[in-house]
């Protein structure tokens, strides 16, 4: 206990889920301040999750405006033009966001995530990006990673019934009791680029196929010059040659990632509903985790696939390269 | 974006929703999302404050108004051109019957209590309408699918029977803090504030007094007697004189901590410091529901835990503004968990009841969990569960059975899962609700009546709602509202009939056949006479069984179940078994305690072959690539577990 209290209005409304996890882990939420990139349906997912739980604040980034793609899995934006009309996401998504809980700050950020500076990121404990260029992803990963204090950090993205997480941590130190004892455990989590730079060889038969596709559509995009899902049927050709030429490179069969999967990947290029519920509550509940300290956190990946309906943690580092 | 075929079996569906709580918010956003048109939505709950941290459509502005209604408003603002239908009401009642049920396709449910989750499958069973069924508890969860003939149904598999106390623990030997819980809420909160005309063990202890000062009933307040004085001398008889009476038991104590004896006097000042403000500050307002002895004695933070002279002070403030704010509702009262009068009595009674036993103290917010059965709840996994709901609900429309799952939502990885997706398994041949399986009961027959039977067999075991029980032709009991008074009044005396001289005697080797019209569900129970019953064991004086050990709901909570408190039920049945919130023993607020009713499911999981760690899966792996849909699931071995039927996999 540091001294402060939770007052009364949170000890009521919490009330459930402090039962779950504590005033301890109550406080240090109401004190956490998280930055959240691309307004897509599983980020809207994970907000809500977020918001409900009580961090102390959520700032939105995305000035993208409204689509039919953007309202499909976006409860959070009235389909109604005279709202939207001349507002961008996170605006919109803002505005019903604070209704969900008066006393997490939810505010917008403009501008285009790529061009902040180094600094805007230490604000935040944790930045989540979605919906981003390979690119991007990398170059957000390495900015939190400059920062003095560790900035957790995730990237999120669903497509057709499938949805992808990753985690970068960068070292993680947490306790846990085993019968009576408290004993302590350390993380060390690649970053992005080192963890898709492991060569897929040096992983385990059994990786999730979803991580190779992944990386296929994503050197796809890259190379294509798209944005992120801005692919259709037309394109499986160009990606079942990239999947040879990452497969011959990595010398992995090509088996590994089938015709289906990346087909699937390819046309599904919208969210799929239920989806964005499981992976942005899994996503939430790994922030949770994360900002209270307790409970295990994921690493690094997280794949799920509604198809088969497993949800399953990939351990995608380079052995090698451990620091 | 669901795919074509997909999209055309969502947007024909007709889908009832049963509950708009947790789970039933997360899904009805998730239905509307997906594409589903017509929705049906049944709850009878109100809004509550505490419900607002995850059942994220409503607002504080919704407290005291109907789940249903406001959860259907809030949707369509952001479809607002599908059809949701909200019924404010219970799913038991009579409307709701196999008809109604027939209209649907598939019945979702995402309901807090194992009672209206019983009823739910029996409709869907006589209406032959696929359920999917949901349940969470913490960062845990499940989802099952229920297919008539083709699946387990939702009670082939016994649920864990709650937790109940045997009556001297309660009474006279407490050795954990629940336990001072059940006496302080069902006991003593029951005797000076609920129905004094009910049985209640403190009577019988009052009872035994021999002292001129116990005459009559201790509890009833005299004639001008002084609220202090009253207070006190209730106080120093239930913490004082009663302990004195028990530990002139010599035999209960030989291997037992013997309990000290508290009087007011002995802890508190004679008269009070501050009699005047008191009431005072409860008075700030006027209504009797924010009446709160916290807030008049200045204390603030629910999760401290008191000493025994704070517990003692609040004690007495509590039973003053009972007395004082709200002597209407004495002898009526019954314990809510959102009265906080009553939560803050029941918590110091509890806490000086364990002073006295030397068990450890509990703070407000850890007893008012207890007294209220409180069901541990985040919205993480109420919106993960609600996406598998909607996933599993999909298979069923496209009738895709191959790919039909129960998913379990785990806290620590099994086999790098944490969503686990299991195959269904076949109907349970013996199960008495979907399949025709008579029944056995051991009963006294010349010392249980006929309302014996129906109050422990027929509505608590076999969950009916609207029992008929008919001996060959001969009927013994029905309840109805069409029923012409001779008959009602036929049926009354026989349920104070002794069972072998009712008007056609059941004896040894009767077969009763019991039928609820409602949900269509006939039971045969073959009766079988025996004279002694373990009271400590069978309580009930009577045993069922055939299918094995029936769930029943916690006798001491029945009263909460129909606020929709429930205790979820609900966790993975059999192998999968994790025996959750299911009894009165709560979770403390620390995060590592649920973690240990978890690690049961890791632990079978092992047992059954599934490696937790990367190691075992990879001694696992084939050398064989594999497909995509190319099912290698590990297989659940779902025995280890004697007592149940072995079950075999759909496929
Ligand atoms: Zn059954």
């Amino acid at each position: 206990m540091d001294g402060e209290e939770l007052t009364q209005q949170e000890t009521e409304l919490y009330d459930r889920q402090i039962r779950v996890w504590g005033v301890d882990a109550q406080r240090r939420l109401s004190k956490a301040n998280v930055l959240v990139c691309g307004m897509t349906g599983t980020v809207a997912e994970f907000c809500k999750n977020i918001v409900l739980a009580g961090v102390g604040s959520v700032t939105l980034v995305d000035d993208g405006v409204v689509t039919e793609e953007a309202l499909s899995a976006n409860f959070l934006i009235p389909p109604d033009e005279s709202v939207y009309k001349g507002r961008t996401l996170a605006e919109l998504c803002c505005d019903s966001l604070k209704e969900f809980n008066s006393m997490v700050r939810v505010s917008v950020e403009k501008g285009d995530i790529s061009s902040f500076r180094v600094d805007f990121f230490s604000k935040f404990d944790v930045v989540v990006i979605s919906s981003c260029s390979l690119a991007t992803k990398k170059l957000i990963n390495e900015k939190c990673r400059r920062l003095l204090r560790r900035v957790a950090f995730y990237i999120v993205d669903c497509r057709d019934s499938c949805g992808e997480i990753f985690v970068d941590l960068q070292s993680y130190k947490y306790t846990k009791k085993k019968v009576d004892e408290a004993v302590e455990f350390e993380l060390k989590y690649p970053s992005f680029e080192e963890a898709i730079t492991t060569p897929w060889r040096k992983l385990p038969r059994k990786t999730a196929k979803l991580y190779f596709a992944m990386r296929v559509i994503e050197k796809f995009e890259e190379a294509e010059g798209r944005n992120p899902a801005e692919t259709s049927l037309l394109d499986l050709p160009g990606v079942l040659k990239k999947r040879k030429e990452l497969c011959e490179a990595e010398s992995l069969n090509e088996s590994q990632i089938p015709d289906s999967l990346l087909e699937r990947l390819v046309v599904g290029t919208q969210e799929f509903p239920p989806v964005c519920a499981v992976i942005g509550g899994i996503l939430g509940q790994e922030v949770i985790k994360v900002i209270s300290g307790k409970g295990d956190p994921l690493k690094n990946f997280f794949f799920f696939d509604a198809f088969d309906g497993k949800g399953i943690i990939e351990d995608i580092s380079n052995p090698d390269a451990a620091s | 974006m669901a795919s074509p075929p997909q999209l055309s079996a969502i947007k024909d569906a007709r889908v009832l929703m049963v509950g708009a709580g947790g789970i039933g918010c997360e899904l009805l956003k998730t239905l509307a999302l997906s594409g589903f048109r017509d929705i049906h939505i049944i709850d009878m709950d109100t809004i509550e404050v505490s419900n607002l941290n995850r059942q994220f459509l409503f607002r504080q502005k919704h407290v005291g108004q109907s789940k249903a209604k406001v959860a259907r408003d809030a949707v369509l603002r952001f479809r607002p051109n599908i059809s949701i239908t909200p019924y404010h009401a219970n799913v038991k009642d009579p409307d709701f019957n196999v008809d109604f049920f027939k209209q649907f396709n598939v019945v979702l449910n995402g309901l807090d209590n194992l009672d209206a989750r019983r009823h739910v499958n029996r409709l869907c069973l006589a209406a032959d309408v696929p359920l999917v069924e949901s349940g969470t508890t913490g960062f845990l969860g499940q989802v099952t699918i229920h297919l008539k003939g083709k699946t387990e149904c939702y009670e082939c598999q016994p649920k864990p029977a709650p937790k109940s106390y045997p009556v001297c623990t309660i009474t006279s030997t407490p050795s954990k803090f629940v336990h001072c819980i059940v006496w302080a809420k069902d006991l003593l909160f029951a005797k000076l504030f609920g129905d004094k005309a009910q049985d209640n063990d403190l009577n019988v202890r009052s009872g035994n007094a021999s002292t001129s000062d116990h005459t009559d009933d201790v509890f009833e307040r005299r004639t001008d007697e002084d609220i202090e004085e009253y207070g006190r001398r209730i106080y120093d008889h239930v913490f004082g004189y009663n302990i004195e009476v028990a530990l002139s038991n010599e035999e209960t104590w030989k291997n037992r901590n013997r309990p000290r004896p508290i009087y007011s006097k002995d802890v508190l000042p004679e008269r009070p410091i501050n009699q005047n403000g008191n009431m005072d500050g409860a008075s700030a307002t006027d209504n009797p529901s924010s009446v709160s002895a916290m807030a008049s004695l200045g204390m603030k933070n629910p999760q401290e835990i008191w000493s025994l002279m704070e517990n003692s002070k609040i004690f007495l403030e509590a039973l003053k503004l009972f007395f004082g704010k709200r002597d209407k509702e004495i002898g009526n009262l019954s314990f809510d968990k959102d009265d906080q009068l009553a939560v803050e009595f029941v918590t110091s009674a509890a806490n000086i009841r364990a002073s006295s036993f030397g068990i450890p103290l509990h703070s407000l917010f850890e007893s008012k969990g207890m007294a209220g059965n409180i069901v541990h709840a985040v919205a993480t996994t109420n919106a993960i569960i609600a996406g598998l709901i909607v996933i599993e609900a999909i298979k069923v429309l496209q009738k895709d059975a191959k790919n039909y799952r129960m998913t379990y939502c785990l806290e620590h990885p099994s086999k790098k899962m944490l969503l686990m997706p299991v195959e269904p398994y076949e109907p349970n041949k013996s199960c008495y609700v979907c399949s025709e399986t008579p029944l056995t009961l051991e009963i006294n027959t010349h010392q249980s009546t006929l309302r014996d039977f129906v109050d422990k067999i027929v509505k608590a075991k076999l969950g009916m709602n609207l029992p008929l029980i008919m001996h060959g032709s001969a009927l013994l009991y029905e309840v109805g509202d069409d029923l012409e008074e001779d008959m009602v009044a036929n049926y009354a005396a026989n349920l104070e009939k002794v069972m072998s001289e009712l008007p056609s005697p059941v004896t040894s080797g009767t077969l009763l056949t019991v039928e609820d019209l409602q949900q269509e569900l006939t039971c045969n129970i073959n009766v079988k006479h025996r004279d002694e019953f373990d009271e400590e064991k069978e309580p009930d004086g009577m045993v069922l069984s055939g299918w094995t050990q029936a769930p029943a709901v916690e006798k001491k909570d029945e009263n909460h179940v129909g606020n929709g408190v429930g205790t979820s039920k609900n966790m993975p049945t059999n192998a999968e078994q994790v025996e959750m919130n299911e009894d009165l023993e709560i979770v403390p607020a620390d995060v590592e305690i649920p973690a240990e009713k978890k690690r049961k499911l890791s632990e079978i999981s092992n047992n059954d072959g599934l490696g937790t760690s990367r190691g075992a899966a990879e001694t696992n792996s084939h050398s064989k690539v594999e497909e995509l849909d190319d099912d290698d699931d590990v297989v659940f071995i779902c025995d280890g577990d004697s007592d149940t039927i072995k079950r075999k996999k759909l496929h």
